[in-house]
């Protein structure tokens, strides 16, 4: 029961946020810092959630640092996400068979 | 509008769309696992994708039930995460054409995430519903699909290869900020920022009652309000992946 308390309440806001502006507004929001803001805030939220949690995704400290330095190093080379995300995997397996 | 016309619409948004689609199987699985892994049931991972769409939120969200967290840090987290689709919505709705109705527009603002709004916008001219309905009907049929298949894979998989996959949502996450953060230094500036926050919330002592869910939302407040500030974007932007 609590579970779907939970999840009407993710689903209830999220949508709401998406239904609310294109059924209200017909103009464009004009102040620059609040469109700075808006822009910024995925990069923010990424930022927050990957750091630390990323080391701790794996359930072995080494595996995941090795998993978080192909993954970084995948994507500042620009590769697409699903290869970032397998080389995040894979290099955080190998480190778990070596270990 | 004619049938014909309505029909090539469909069919333009869901070619549109195979490559939203490819994403979305595959992020959709690393969260179907790390749902799986943090004790959710897969049916309970399904369904929070299937309201829900979108990736960041439903993480913090899983997050937030995992560790039972409350509803109003539940809401709030999602209000600050998904805040960007907003803005996209509202940049949207100068967008469609005359032919949506109210019941149309309360379906397709469902489907708003940083991809399809990317996409729909990137099209010259307006846009139609039925392009629209093509546009997000396989990504959301990829989005469940991808969840089904991370949790059912999350249940039967060995523990060492289902640890291995649970960092791959976050090698997603990493695709779309480091290569950002390598064009833009307002946008690089803004991800140490809040990654230097959120170690911060979680390793100072005296930020030990700071929950997840409203960790990233501090995090999110000061570091996009930062870059607001500091690095303001001087073109108008969809912000996202």
């Amino acid at each position: 029961m609590q579970t779907v308390i939970y999840i009407a309440i993710m689903a209830g806001v999220t949508y709401l946020i998406r239904m609310l502006p294109i059924m209200v507004f017909r103009r464009k929001i004009k102040s620059q810092v609040v469109q700075s803001f808006l822009y910024y805030v995925p990069y923010a939220v990424l930022g927050a959630m990957t750091i630390p949690a990323v080391f701790y995704s794996t359930g072995s400290m080494a595996a995941s640092a090795a998993g978080f330095a192909a993954a970084f190093a995948a994507a500042f080379f620009g590769r697409s996400l699903i290869t970032v995300a397998l080389a995040a995997s894979a290099a955080a397996y190998a480190v778990m068979l070596i270990f | 509008m004619s049938s014909n016309t309505a029909r090539a619409d469909l069919l333009n948004g869901l070619k549109d769309s195979v490559p939203i689609g490819l994403g979305y199987l595959s992020v959709s699985f690393g969260v179907g696992i790390l749902a799986v892994n943090s004790g959710l049931s897969v049916l309970t991972a399904v369904i929070i994708s299937m309201t829900n769409l979108t990736s960041a939120g439903q993480v913090a969200g899983i997050g937030v039930i995992a560790a039972g967290g409350g509803y109003f840090e539940m809401a709030l987290a999602q209000l600050i995460i998904n805040l960007r689709y907003a803005l996209m919505s509202l940049s949207l709705s100068q967008k469609l054409d005359g032919k949506f109705t109210v019941l149309s527009r309360l379906a397709v603002s469902f489907g708003i995430t940083d991809e399809i709004f990317a996409v729909a916008s990137g099209k010259s001219g307006e846009v139609s519903k039925h392009y629209m309905a093509g546009l997000i009907s396989l990504p959301f049929a990829a989005w469940t699909l991808g969840t089904l298949l991370g949790g059912c894979a999350g249940e039967i998989l060995p523990d060492r290869l289902k640890d291995a996959l649970g960092i791959a949502i976050y090698g997603m996450f990493i695709a779309i900020f480091v290569p950002a953060a390598r064009k833009a230094v307002g946008v690089l500036a803004v991800v140490l920022l809040s990654a230097a926050i959120s170690c911060a919330l979680r390793y100072i002592p005296v930020f030990s009652g700071v929950s997840q869910g409203f960790s990233i939302i501090i995090c999110a407040v000061i570091a996009a309000g930062f870059g607001a500030v500091c690095f303001p974007k001087a073109e108008e932007g969809g912000g996202g992946s």
